[in-house]
């Protein structure tokens, strides 16, 4: 078996145990299908008890795509940028390093794992709340949507790559850490209202962090005339800046994880737990 | 006296985990910046709608009250998932001449704390940069239906711990979901005449939906328009079962659950992967 097939091989494990794993228990799909729909559920009667009828459809939209799009960025923090913290507390971090294969086929395989699993349950999200709460959506290009849709999961699972591999030789602080990235980010990313509405010098560093142009973007293919209307910057060029930022949060997460590998071994804290 | 030791000592314990053990600054970076950052996003969705001044406090209020039901609540529950799957420390806890209801009640005491600085900054927040009127004219009615109420989230989160302790795999779920309930028919940040009937009855049924509207009433002068026909006296009385009925309900369930997980022999079974 030569490196690339070992290292494919290894994605494929890491993957298998991201979509098996969390499809064995059967109640956890129930739960995740059916957690997300609750706090959606708050976020939409916010608006049906004040929006104006005429833009609630548009408002509707954004917060059932931004209630299922959360689930990702969940997945990134907690099930990439974590993960090492937590294989470490559990004791298997020695053994991925210890296998012949290159840590980011493990970070390649958590992710592509993530991903799907996450898919299934986005889409089960927004295809229930739509029913529950009639909502319509616009859905003029789906090629476009799909490949909107790709480059932003690109680009967030290139974070929580980054995430994972930066959070490689923190403890307990990255726990922390973690917990604090939720809810600002929540905020910023503008889940549950235009973003452009933070105003645009903070709705551009905002843009950083993948999912707020990628909200942005799918909700200008998907939420009628005001979605247009409320968008940060014209499509393109969303779409090229998340682009840019797949191929940047990729090439960084590459290199800080040998960084920090490197960084960890010399002070001797990639098997310390409880710290 | 050892059931006074083992509150102390558990409370400094769960304080000490929380904050000491972490970095001072991020700590404090954590505790304020996540529920105001969490309130916000109420807050400019608000905003970006417009809407009513009455609604917007009524949604402030109740947000930032909402931070005990989830902190305390689910915060308990989660000490016995904490203890046994991660730390596992937990069949040592039992082991020890301690009184684990005690040792429970000290975590969710420090868990109190910890909230009730975030509530503090968040409502000086709200008054200062949001504009919220707070006018605090029922300073005892506040008192002791908050008093009732933390007692009762508290006992609610200890019956929560003794379910967790039968559960494998579950625990975050039941708790997330449950947090969601609350959060949605409780009426936390929209009015509850938009929830549908059916909703609207089961809203009236939680014990949360009367501590919500008891903060609003005692802390802006008015409360949630479909809560309207009841009376201060009701909402107290209320509290009052609240409080003292799941106070002895959390004993009796603790105790079976407890009695029950020795008996099964799964006091320290791993299930996490």
């Amino acid at each position: 078996m030569n490196n690339f097939e070992r290292n494919l091989r290894a994605i494929y494990a890491r993957a298998y145990v991201r979509i098996a794993g969390t499809n064995r228990e059967l109640s956890w799909i129930f739960f995740t299908v059916f957690l997300p729909l609750l706090g959606i559920s708050a976020y939409i009667y916010v608006y049906k008890a004040t929006a104006d009828p005429e833009i609630l459809n548009s408002l509707l939209t954004r917060v059932i795509i931004g209630g299922a799009t959360l689930a990702f960025w969940m997945n990134v923090l907690w099930g990439m940028g974590n993960t090492f913290y937590w294989e470490k507390e559990q004791g298997n971090l020695d053994l991925f390093f210890m296998a012949p294969i290159s840590r980011t086929s493990i970070l390649l395989g958590m992710a592509l794992g993530g991903m799907f699993s996450t898919s299934v349950r986005a889409l089960a999200t927004i295809f229930l709340g739509a029913l529950i709460f009639k909502i319509s959506f616009t859905l003029e290009s789906p090629l476009l949507l799909i490949a909107t849709f790709l480059l932003t999961m690109i680009a967030l699972y290139g974070l929580g790559m980054l995430f994972a591999s930066l959070f490689l030789m923190y403890g307990r602080g990255s726990w922390h850490v973690t917990n604090l990235l939720q809810e600002p980010i929540f905020l910023l990313s503008g889940f549950y209202f235009p973003i452009k509405f933070l105003g645009f010098h903070i709705a551009f560093i905002a843009s950083i962090i993948p999912l707020s142009l990628g909200l942005d973007s799918m909700n200008q293919l998907i939420g009628g005339n005001f979605a247009q209307e409320w968008a940060l910057m014209p499509l393109k060029i969303e779409l090229l800046a998340l682009g840019i930022l797949s191929v940047l949060f990729f090439y960084l997460a590459i290199k800080s994880l040998d960084y920090m590998e490197n960084l960890a071994k010399k002070e001797g804290r990639l098997t310390l737990k409880y710290l | 006296m050892s059931i006074i030791k083992t509150f102390k000592s558990s409370a400094w314990l769960g304080w000490e985990m929380e904050s000491n053990w972490a970095n001072p600054f991020l700590f404090a970076l954590y505790s304020i910046a996540r529920p105001i950052a969490g309130i916000f996003l109420v807050v400019l969705m608000y905003w970006f709608i417009d809407a009513p001044e009455n609604l917007f406090a009524l949604m402030f209020v109740g947000s930032v009250f909402y931070m005990y039901i989830f902190n305390v609540l689910f915060g308990v529950s989660w000490v016995i998932q904490e203890d046994r799957e991660h730390y596992k420390v937990l069949k040592y806890i039992f082991m020890a001449p301690s009184n684990i209801y005690f040792y429970l009640l000290g975590r969710a005491f420090s868990k109190t704390i910890i909230t009730t600085f975030a509530v503090l900054i968040t409502l000086l927040f709200g008054a200062l940069v949001l504009n919220v009127n707070i006018i605090f004219d029922k300073p005892l009615f506040f008192l002791l239906s908050f008093i009732l109420g933390i007692i009762g989230i508290a006992a609610f989160g200890i019956i929560m711990a003794g379910i967790s302790l039968l559960l494998v795999r579950h625990n975050f779920y039941i708790g997330e979901s449950l947090a969601g309930v609350f959060y949605l028919f409780c009426g936390v940040i929209f009015p509850l005449s938009v929830l549908p009937s059916w909703g609207q009855s089961l809203s009236k049924l939680l014990p949360m939906t009367y501590w919500l509207e008891a903060t609003r009433r005692s802390l802006l002068g008015f409360g949630d328009s479909s809560l309207e026909g009841v009376t201060d006296l009701q909402i107290f009385r209320n509290l009052l079962m609240f409080g003292i009925g799941f106070l002895i309900l959390s004993l009796i369930s603790f105790k079976y659950c407890t009695d029950l997980a020795k008996k099964r022999g799964i006091l320290d079974m791993t299930t996490w992967h």
